[in-house]
């Protein structure tokens, strides 16, 4: 006998699906602004090579970078309330996201530091500009510019990766798939109607990024 | 009862590793293979494979792969298929793979000048041809750096098949975690496997990238 799919018994907790989503997007801004603070104050760290932080930051990076966000974040989670540490899941979500987006934005903007030929710099100090002018137009905002795709596809992969949260009981996007499929039975159509929401909503934020690089990064280097 | 010595514990974690390994191995070959015929297709001049190879690519990047799973696990079970959690995980896993090196290798395909394009369809070769005697010894070059750079992302991408199941690095270091209420130290441990796995290939993708620049 052929299955039959259903839609409706996952229709029915559309609700549940948005508030998820929404949950999602929610740790996802939160992840993305503090990640990419930590990431611009971590390159700037790296590019100009000021010991000992570029080294303590080189070892954050290198760490992060070869190991999984779910272990990565079992490990905060599970383990550091073993050091007297309480978190709670979603606090535990964010902060995985953020030392995640961190070690990845550290090397992206530092990449477009390094791009930044050093002439601009003395150019800025010729026009008397202080060291946190030429530092803000000179030197970040045209490296996020060079980089702006790069850092926007990172803030996705973390969008799409905050999945697996749903595996410390963050109540987001997966959470609620897990949930409504574990009442209606309807395991592929719940997962199906979810990961059609993922991909609207990585859509989403990649016209919010362009628009914002747009906007607000772009409107002076190239 | 939670009588594991450290050195069990390693042991068995060791264990799980092994099977990392040989998921990883399975989705990147599989990955590869499947992937240099979505990459076929996706430079095909023909619109129907080009748009479909773009399709597949763009669904495997803008989705989870925990749902990529959770779809591969639960669509073939509907099929009225016994679907072990290894086969699931090694399906999704090289779906995922094949569309990421897809996308990749086309990018390495289009840096090569059109000319040399151009240049073996004078010789009479016939589109194939021209791409895997022409283009493609010369695409490798630059693709060998940036596909060992993503073999990393499928070793880390293997840690969320634990989720439906897979009894891999993490899923082995979840239940020692439980058994021996020390998940610090286990999930420390965990996570320094995977580093040992991962690190010596960035290291030699950065090696490669510089290396083929110096030269090129």
């Amino acid at each position: 006998m052929a299955y039959q799919f259903d839609f409706v018994p996952v229709l029915a907790n559309t609700d549940l699906l948005l508030r998820g989503a929404l949950f999602t997007l929610e740790l996802t801004a939160i992840g993305a602004i503090l990640g990419v603070a930590l990431g611009t104050v971590g390159a700037v760290v790296r590019a100009w090579k000021i010991q000992p932080f570029a080294w303590i930051f080189g070892v954050y990076v290198e760490l992060i970078r070869n190991t999984p966000f779910l272990v990565q974040l079992f490990f905060i989670f599970f383990g550091l309330p073993s050091l007297g540490l309480k978190i709670t899941e979603w606090q535990a979500a964010v902060l995985a996201m953020v030392i995640n987006l961190g070690a990845y934005s550290t090397e992206i903007i530092r990449a477009g530091i390094q791009a930044i030929p050093r002439g601009q710099l003395e150019a800025a100090a010729a026009l008397a500009m202080t060291r946190f002018e030429a530092f803000r137009h000179v030197v970040l905002l045209p490296a996020l510019g060079k980089v702006w795709p790069a850092l926007s596809s990172q803030i996705i992969i973390v969008m799409l990766g905050s999945a697996v949260c749903s595996q410390i009981a963050t109540e987001e996007l997966s959470f609620a798939a897990n949930f409504i499929q574990s009442r209606n039975f309807r395991a592929f159509e719940t997962y199906a109607l979810t990961t059609l929401v993922y991909l609207c909503m990585a859509l989403m934020i990649r016209q919010l990024l362009n628009w914002i690089g747009r906007r607000f990064v772009m409107r002076n280097s190239r | 009862m939670s009588d594991f010595s450290f050195w069990d514990i390693v042991r068995n974690l060791a264990t799980g590793l092994q099977w990392t390994l040989l998921l990883s191995l399975v989705a990147f070959v599989g990955g590869g293979v499947i992937g240099l015929l979505v990459m076929t297709m996706r430079i095909s001049r023909n619109a129907f494979p080009r748009n479909l190879a773009r399709t597949y690519i763009e669904l495997f990047q803008g989705t989870p792969l925990l749902m990529q799973l959770f779809l591969v696990f639960f669509g073939i079970a509907l099929l009225g298929v016994d679907i072990s959690p290894w086969l699931a995980a090694a399906i999704a896993l090289t779906l995922f793979t094949s569309a990421y090196l897809a996308e990749i290798w086309r990018g390495c395909v289009d840096s090569i000048a059109h000319g040399q394009w151009e240049a073996s369809a004078s010789l009479a070769l016939n589109p194939l041809e021209q791409l895997r005697y022409v283009i493609l010894p010369q695409a490798l070059r630059i693709a060998v750096a940036p596909t060992v750079g993503f073999s990393v992302q499928v070793v880390k991408g293997t840690a969320v098949t634990s989720i439906i199941g897979f009894t891999e690095l993490t899923k082995t270091g979840g239940m020692l975690a439980n058994a021996t209420f020390e998940p610090f130290m286990v999930y420390g441990l965990v996570a320094l496997g995977y580093f040992l796995l991962c690190y010596p290939l960035s290291l030699s993708a950065r090696y490669l990238e510089r290396r083929l620049h110096a030269s090129a």
